[in-house]
C-alpha cells in the first residue's frame, strides 16, 4: 500500500470531523474521496498533509508511519497537496513558482537549467503543458491548476492529493485534466481525488470511499458503482432534486442593454457590453468558469456597484442610483455569493439579520429611532416557520449556523419581500442535497409567483436542472441565449471556454 | 498549544476575565514594589487608601475619572465600528477651545443656558476635528490610525499659538493661558470642599444614553453591525460611509466634552496642561472595558483610582509615581489577554 491512513479521529469542540477513518490506496491507483461539504474530507486531507494534527490514528506511507503535523514530513515522504485554492505567487514566473523553497539554502545561484529540464519533461510526460517562463498571473485558471500539479511532481510526490480541482475547470479542461491524472497513475504514482461531482466519480477512479458526516459509510470499487448508489450512500437517503416547469413568461422585470464595467487601473473591461433579459416567471442561468466577471455582474444587479456605461432597467424603468437600498426598495431580491461575508453579520443575532433588510419600515420600528424589539422578533419567528430555518433560538449568533440553514435566512430575508427580480449568486455552493433541494423549490416557487430569477453558478448540473434559459459569461462578455433544450455540457462547456457564438446556430433554428 | 473558538461562553467566565486580568496584573506590579524594598501589602493598601479610604479620595477620584469616562465612551464607540479614532487627545483640546472661545466673555447667558451651550460647542468641535480623518478614510482609504493621531500635535501646535497670542490673558503675568471662563459658564460643584463638577454627571449620562442607543436604536444597529461587518452591513442596504461619519461625531463630540468638563470645571480656563493623556489614557479605558459604554465608568474609576492612589502612595512610601503607569499599561494587557481567552479555549497538547 502506498499510503495507509488507520483511525483518524479529529474534533473540532463537540464537532466531529473525522470518526475513525481508515483508508487505503494503493500504487498506481485513483481513490475518490466522495463525500458532500462538511463530511470532513478536506479536514483529513489537511491531517494527512500536516496541517491539521489528528486527536487520534495514524498515517503510514510506505509502511513507514508518517509523523503528525509536519508538512515538510509530508513533503519528504512523498505527499503532494493541490488545493481548490491555489497557492501561487502570481507575480512570480511558472519555474519560479515550481522552485521556490526546494533551492538549496547554501547556494550562490540556483541551477535554472536543470530545473527548467526537469519540468519540462514532467510536463510532457503528463500533458501539463505550460510555459515555464510565464508569470502566473498571466494564466488561465487552468494552467494555475497545472502549475500546482508540476509543484508537487517537481518535489517527487507519489501521492498526489487533489481537492475538488473540477470545481474551476470547463468541462473539457476537467477531460483533459482526467487524461494527465491517468497517464500518472500509470507511470505508478496513487492520486485521491476529492470531489462532491459523481460523474466525475465514475469516469476517472478506481475506487471510491465515501464520506459522511466525518465517517467512512463504505467503500466500493468503481466499475460496481453508479450513479443512484453512490448519491444515496453520500446522502444516506434517496434524494431527488426538485425539476423546472415551463411557464409563459411575461414582461421583463430586468434589463442590461450594453452595460460595461471598466476594469482597474484601464485594463480590460469586468464586464464588457453585457445584454440581458429576465422576464417574469422565467429562471435565467449564467454558466462560466469562475472569476469571469460573474462577481461584478452580481455586485452591480445588488446595488453595489455602478456601471460605467449601458443602462440597467428594473420593470421597465431604467435604474438612476447604483445603492443596496435603492435596489431593495424597487423589490430586488438578492442572494449573495459569499454567503458568511456579504450576506450575514455573523456576529449579530439570527432575529437581527433576518430585519437587516427592512430596518426603517413599519411595524419594526418606533418613532423613527427606536428598533421594537417584540415586533422584530415576532417578525422572526414567523419567517423561521415559514421557512424552515433550524436554529437553537432567534437569540443565538448566526455563525453558529450550518451553511444551509443560513441560506435558509438570506431566502427569507429576501423571498418574504415578494421580489420582483431575484438575483441569486452560487445558491448551492457548499450546501448538502437536501439544503440544495429547498433553495431550488423556493427558487421554482418564486418562479411561479411571477419573479423573474437569474441563477449565476459555476456548476453547470445546477444551471441545466433548474433553468429555463442559459446564457454563458466569458471574459466580461455573454452570449446570446440559449434555450434549456439546446444546452448541454459539451456546447456550454465550448462557450465557457470562449466561443460565445457557438450557441449562435441555436437561436436562429 | 492550540486556541479553539468557544462555541458559547458563560456568563461567570465573562464578569471574571476582567477581575482576573486585573489581579494578574497587580501581581506583576508586586514584583516592581519589591524591588524598591516596600512591602507589597502595604503599598497596595496606601494605594487603595488613597484613591476610595476618604471622602477627599473619592471625591478626587471621581473628579479624576471625568474626562476619562467621556473619552473612554469616545473611543469605545469608534472602536465598535472599528473606526480606530486615535485622536481623542486633540478632540478634547478641540472642545477646551470651543469653550474657551464661547465663554470668555463673547456670549453671555444665564447658567441654565451657558452651560448647555458650551458643551454643545464643545461636542461641535470636537466632532469637527474628525472631519478630515473620516473623510480621508471614506473617499481615499487613509488610514484613520496615522491621521487622528498626527492631528493630535497639529491641534496641540494650534492650541500653544492661540495661548502665546491672541488668546493668552494679559492679567496672566506672561503664562501662556487664556481668560477665564465666565462665572455663568463655570460648571457647579457638586461636592462641598471638592473639585467634583458637573462634568461627571454629564459623563454617566452620556454613557447610559450611548447604551440604550446602541442597543435599541436604529443607528446603533447600524453602527454595530458596519463594525463587525462593513460589507455585509452595505450590501444589507446600511449606509457604511454615512454611519462613520455618525460615528466618528459622536465619537469627537464625546471627546470634545471632556475638554469643556476641564475647562469650565476643573481648571477654569485653558493652558497648554489641560491634559495630561486623557485622549490617550480613553484608549485604554475603553480596552480595559472591552468596548462596553457602561463598562467604560467602572474602567474610568479604576483607572483614575489608581492614579489617585498612586499620588498618596508614593508620598507615603517611597514608591515613584510611575507605578501607576505600569499599572494601568499592564491591566490592559492583561485584559486583552482575558479577552481572548474569552473568545477561545485554550487546547495543550
Amino acid at each position: 500500500m502506498a499510503l495507509e491512513i488507520r483511525g483518524i479521529t479529529k474534533r473540532f469542540g463537540a464537532l466531529v470531523a473525522n470518526d475513525a477513518i481508515s483508508l487505503s490506496v494503493a500504487e498506481g491507483e485513483i481513490l475518490a474521496l466522495l463525500g458532500e461539504n462538511g463530511a470532513g474530507k478536506t479536514t483529513l486531507m489537511n491531517i494527512l498533509f500536516g496541517h491539521y494534527v489528528a486527536d487520534e490514528g495514524e498515517m503510514l506511507v510506505d509502511g513507514r508511519a508518517l509523523p503528525p503535523g509536519d508538512t515538510g514530513a509530508a513533503i519528504a515522504a512523498g505527499v503532494g497537496m493541490v488545493h481548490q485554492h491555489f497557492a501561487l505567487a502570481d507575480n512570480m514566473t511558472v519555474l519560479e513558482n515550481i522552485t521556490l523553497g526546494t533551492e538549496r539554502l547554501w547556494s550562490w545561484r540556483s541551477d535554472t537549467a536543470a530545473a527548467r529540464a526537469r519540468i519540462v519533461e514532467m510536463a510532457e510526460a503528463y500533458g501539463l503543458t505550460v510555459d515555464p517562463d510565464r508569470r502566473v498571473e498571466e494564466l488561465s485558471i487552468g494552467e494555475r491548476q497545472r502549475v500546482e500539479i508540476l509543484k508537487a511532481l517537481y518535489r517527487d510526490a507519489r501521492i498526489l492529493i487533489l481537492d475538488e480541482p473540477t470545481s474551476v475547470l470547463t468541462p473539457q479542461e476537467s477531460d483533459r485534466l482526467f487524461d494527465t491524472l491517468k497517464a500518472m497513475v500509470a507511470r505508478g504514482l496513487s492520486i485521491i481525488f476529492i470531489t462532491h461531482k459523481l460523474h466525475e466519480i465514475l469516469r476517472v477512479s478506481d475506487r471510491v470511499a465515501v464520506l459522511r458526516r466525518g465517517a467512512v459509510v463504505g467503500t466500493v470499487a468503481t466499475r460496481d458503482a453508479d450513479r443512484e448508489s453512490l448519491a444515496e450512500m453520500m446522502v444516506g437517503r434517496k434524494v431527488a432534486r426538485p425539476r423546472a416547469e415551463h411557464l409563459e413568461p411575461g414582461r421583463p422585470v430586468i434589463e442590461l442593454d450594453a452595460v460595461s464595467v471598466a476594469g482597474p487601473r484601464g485594463g480590460n473591461p469586468v464586464l464588457d457590453r453585457v445584454s440581458l433579459t429576465v422576464r417574469e416567471r422565467e429562471i435565467v442561468g449564467l454558466a462560466g468558469v469562475a472569476g469571469n466577471g460573474q462577481s461584478a455582474l452580481a455586485a452591480l444587479l445588488s446595488g453595489t456597484l455602478a456601471p460605467s456605461a449601458g443602462t440597467v432597467s428594473l420593470d421597465g424603468e431604467p435604474v438612476r442610483r447604483f445603492t443596496a437600498r435603492e435596489f431593495i426598495t424597487r423589490r430586488v431580491g438578492r442572494i449573495p455569493e459569499d454567503r458568511h461575508a456579504t450576506g450575514v453579520v455573523g456576529d449579530l443575532t439570527v432575529w437581527e439579520n433576518l430585519i437587516s433588510e427592512r430596518l426603517r419600515e413599519t411595524p419594526l420600528w418606533r418613532w423613527r429611532w427606536i428598533i421594537d424589539f417584540a415586533a422584530c422578533k415576532a417578525y422572526a419567528r414567523r419567517l423561521v416557520e415559514q421557512f424552515d430555518i433550524r436554529v437553537a433560538g432567534i437569540d443565538g449568533a448566526t455563525r453558529l449556523m450550518s451553511g444551509g440553514n443560513m441560506q435558509k435566512l438570506i431566502l427569507a430575508r429576501v423571498l418574504d419581500r415578494s421580489p420582483r427580480f431575484i438575483l441569486a449568486s452560487q445558491p448551492i455552493r457548499g450546501l448538502d442535497e437536501g439544503a440544495i433541494a429547498a433553495v431550488h423549490q423556493r427558487l421554482l416557487d418564486a418562479k411561479r409567483d411571477g419573479a423573474g430569477v437569474l441563477v449565476i453558478s459555476e456548476d453547470l448540473d445546477e444551471i441545466l436542472a433548474i433553468a429555463d434559459r442559459v446564457v454563458v459569461i466569458h471574459a466580461g462578455r455573454t452570449s446570446p441565449s440559449l434555450d434549456i433544450g439546446d444546452a448541454d455540457a459539451r456546447r456550454l462547456g465550448l462557450m465557457m471556454a470562449g466561443d460565445l457564438q457557438h450557441g449562435a446556430g441555436a437561436m436562429a433554428s | 498549544m492550540t486556541l479553539e473558538p468557544r462555541e458559547h461562553t458563560p456568563l461567570w467566565l465573562v464578569v471574571l476575565a476582567p477581575v482576573a486580568a486585573v489581579a494578574a496584573s497587580l501581581i506583576l506590579c508586586s514584583v516592581l514594589i519589591l524591588w524598591t524594598g516596600q512591602p507589597v501589602l502595604k503599598a497596595y493598601a496606601l494605594l487603595l487608601g488613597g484613591a476610595f479610604g476618604s471622602s477627599f479620595g473619592i471625591a478626587e477620584t471621581l473628579t479624576r475619572s471625568t474626562p476619562l469616562i467621556l473619552t473612554g465612551l469616545a473611543v469605545a464607540v469608534a472602536f465598535r465600528a472599528k473606526f480606530w479614532n486615535i485622536g481623542a487627545e486633540g478632540q478634547l483640546y478641540c472642545g477646551a477651545l470651543a469653550a474657551t472661545w464661547l465663554g470668555t466673555g463673547m456670549i453671555n447667558l444665564p447658567p441654565v443656558l451657558m452651560i448647555p451651550l458650551l458643551f454643545v460647542g464643545g461636542a461641535v468641535a470636537g466632532g469637527v476635528a474628525l472631519l478630515l480623518p473620516v473623510f480621508l478614510k471614506v473617499r481615499l482609504k487613509v488610514d484613520e490610525v496615522v491621521t487622528t493621531l498626527l492631528l493630535n500635535f497639529v491641534i496641540l501646535l494650534l492650541v500653544s499659538f492661540l495661548l502665546e497670542g491672541p488668546w493668552k490673558d494679559p492679567m496672566s503675568l506672561g503664562w501662556p493661558q487664556a481668560a477665564p471662563i465666565v462665572d455663568e459658564g463655570v460648571l457647579p460643584v457638586l461636592l462641598a470642599k471638592s473639585r467634583l463638577h458637573l462634568g461627571l454627571l454629564v459623563g454617566l449620562a452620556s454613557a447610559i444614553l450611548i447604551w440604550a442607543a446602541m442597543r435599541w436604536s436604529i443607528w446603533g444597529y447600524e453602527i454595530r453591525a458596519v463594525g463587525l461587518n462593513p460589507q455585509a452591513a452595505g450590501f444589507a442596504g446600511i449606509p457604511v460611509n454615512l454611519t462613520m461619519l455618525r460615528v466618528a461625531m459622536l465619537s469627537g463630540g464625546l471627546a470634545g466634552m471632556a475638554g469643556v468638563g476641564e475647562v469650565a470645571g476643573l481648571k477654569g480656563y485653558l493652558t497648554l496642561d489641560l491634559s495630561p493623556g486623557f485622549g490617550y489614557a480613553g484608549i485604554a479605558v475603553a480596552m480595559l472595558a472591552n468596548l462596553h459604554p457602561i463598562g467604560v465608568i467602572l474602567s474610568a474609576v479604576f483607572l483614575a483610582g489608581i492614579y489617585v492612589g498612586a499620588d498618596s502612595m508614593s508620598r507615603a512610601v517611597n514608591i515613584p509615581t510611575y507605578i501607576a503607569d505600569v499599572l494601568v499599561a499592564s491591566s490592559v494587557l492583561a485584559v486583552l489577554v482575558s479577552l481572548m481567552l474569552v473568545r477561545f479555549r485554550v487546547r495543550f497538547r
